[in-house]
């Protein structure tokens, strides 16, 4: 128990710092950057105390904002997708996630990727409206959110096989 | 009261997820405002020193363009000194040196930049123990970055000219004529001048500059060019895009000024408005 504390301190504190560091100065063709510390709300434990779950994920986002200057957006983006997160992982796994305390690098690919994609474009979709907070630049904003989840997507898939090692 | 209690109990993750999207709200909205935005943090320490760390490393791998930009800005000045007159056309720092002093150029060094978001905010590594003031002008040598928004003692964030909620008051150089410059978030190379009237014999790249209306910046300091622009057919004024004369996607020394006269405008403008 102590351990999974200790490990998700580190995950979160890594993340936020790779995040802040490193993948917000990519600017790929000017605009696109992968927003890989929503990892943390993915890879999260799937069986843990939700209030918590959601408490941390508003503070992962907050923390964000706060090295960007954005306000909220990070943190309102965060806590949805921690929010949708039992539907989405029922959508994707089934009903049987839920008794089988599984991984998420113990998931089958087309699974996995399903799951990932879902968390991703939610996150960027909400994260690109409040930042540009204009119905006018729909076209723009829908764009920016696709470009970025692709990004996003593999990067986040890449990481999941990097940095999990499978049970043996 | 027994029920009300058990109905918070019951639904406490919905409960926590409103009263959480709510702050979240709360702060996004703060944010869009300029001037308001409270929790503009990255001035604090913690996070000035992480970006300071970072930019450290950075700087060194842009060397070789800040030393070209330093010679180009020397020249010009060299030019300007020993020519009397001024000989490049781009009259920036006007009758700074033989009256009172009324701008006061302060260096500074960006230590986070942004230039991909929708309300881009830039961090540099002086604050009030250096001078720095909200509402001070912040420029490089080729041309504007934007205006200090919030200081603590040792940094200071600075809205860029690449945010919605910034107005900065321009002018066309060849007529005179005065406008607002503002940014519609879909290129970071060009932003947009707007309300200058149909008056105006504007052309393809005509140099846009500052104008003098703001006690912001002083007047004269080179924005950019005109690249498109457009007469809409209802309306008096023109929609002009106008490409920076500054790369903003790497802003390396800036300078900051301070306009010494501000507050005395400022408090007869107040006056005026009673």
């Amino acid at each position: 128990m102590n351990n999974d504390v200790f490990k998700n301190i580190i995950r979160f504190v890594a993340l936020v710092l790779a995040q802040v560091v490193i993948f917000n100065n990519i600017n790929f063709s000017g605009y696109i950057n992968p927003y890989v510390y929503i990892l943390f709300v993915i890879g999260y434990p799937f069986a843990s105390n939700r209030t918590l779950f959601l408490f941390i994920s508003f503070l992962l986002g907050l923390t964000i904002d706060m090295f960007t200057d954005a306000g909220g957006i990070n943190a309102i983006a965060c806590l949805v997708i921690a929010y949708i997160r039992p539907v989405v992982l029922r959508f994707s796994f089934g009903v049987s996630y839920e008794y089988h305390n599984i991984k998420i690098i113990e998931t089958g690919w087309a699974e996995r990727f399903t799951y990932v994609s879902i968390m991703t474009v939610t996150h960027h979709l909400i994260l690109f409206s409040l930042e540009t907070f204009n119905a006018s630049l729909i076209l723009s904003t829908l764009m920016k959110t696709l470009f970025s989840s692709i990004f996003t997507i593999i990067l986040c898939l890449s990481f999941i096989v990097l940095f999990s090692r499978k049970r043996t | 009261m027994q029920q009300i209690i058990n109905f918070f109990i019951r639904n406490k993750n919905g409960v926590l997820f409103l009263l959480l999207l709510l702050i979240g709200f709360v702060l996004t909205v703060q944010s869009h405002s300029y001037h308001r935005s409270k929790f503009s943090n990255s001035a604090r320490w913690l996070f000035g020193g992480i970006y300071e760390t970072n930019s450290n490393i950075k700087q060194y791998f842009h060397l070789k363009t800040d030393n070209r930009r330093l010679v180009e800005e020397n020249m010009r000045l060299r030019q300007l000194l020993f020519n009397g007159t001024d000989t490049t056309g781009n009259d920036v720092f006007i009758d700074t040196s033989s009256f009172k002093q009324k701008y006061v150029f302060r260096g500074a060094n960006v230590i986070k930049n942004s230039y991909s978001a929708a309300n881009n905010v830039l961090t540099i590594d002086k604050g009030s123990d250096d001078g720095i003031a909200p509402d001070m002008g912040v420029i490089t040598s080729e041309g504007i970055v934007g205006v200090v928004n919030r200081v603590s003692a040792n940094y200071a964030t600075v809205i860029s000219v690449l945010n919605t909620t910034i107005r900065i008051n321009a002018k066309h150089r060849p007529s005179g004529e005065i406008g607002s410059l503002t940014w519609n978030t879909k290129d970071h190379r060009l932003t947009q001048l707007i309300d200058v009237p149909k008056l105006a014999n504007i052309k393809e790249n005509d140099t846009i500059i500052t104008g003098g209306e703001s006690t912001i910046f002083p007047e004269g300091i080179p924005i950019g060019s005109i690249k498109t622009f457009s007469l809409q057919a209802a309306q008096n004024y023109y929609d002009i895009d106008v490409a920076l004369f500054n790369a903003m996607t790497h802003i390396g020394h800036v300078y900051v000024i301070e306009n010494q006269d501000a507050p005395q405008i400022k408090w007869l403008q107040d006056k005026a408005d009673e």
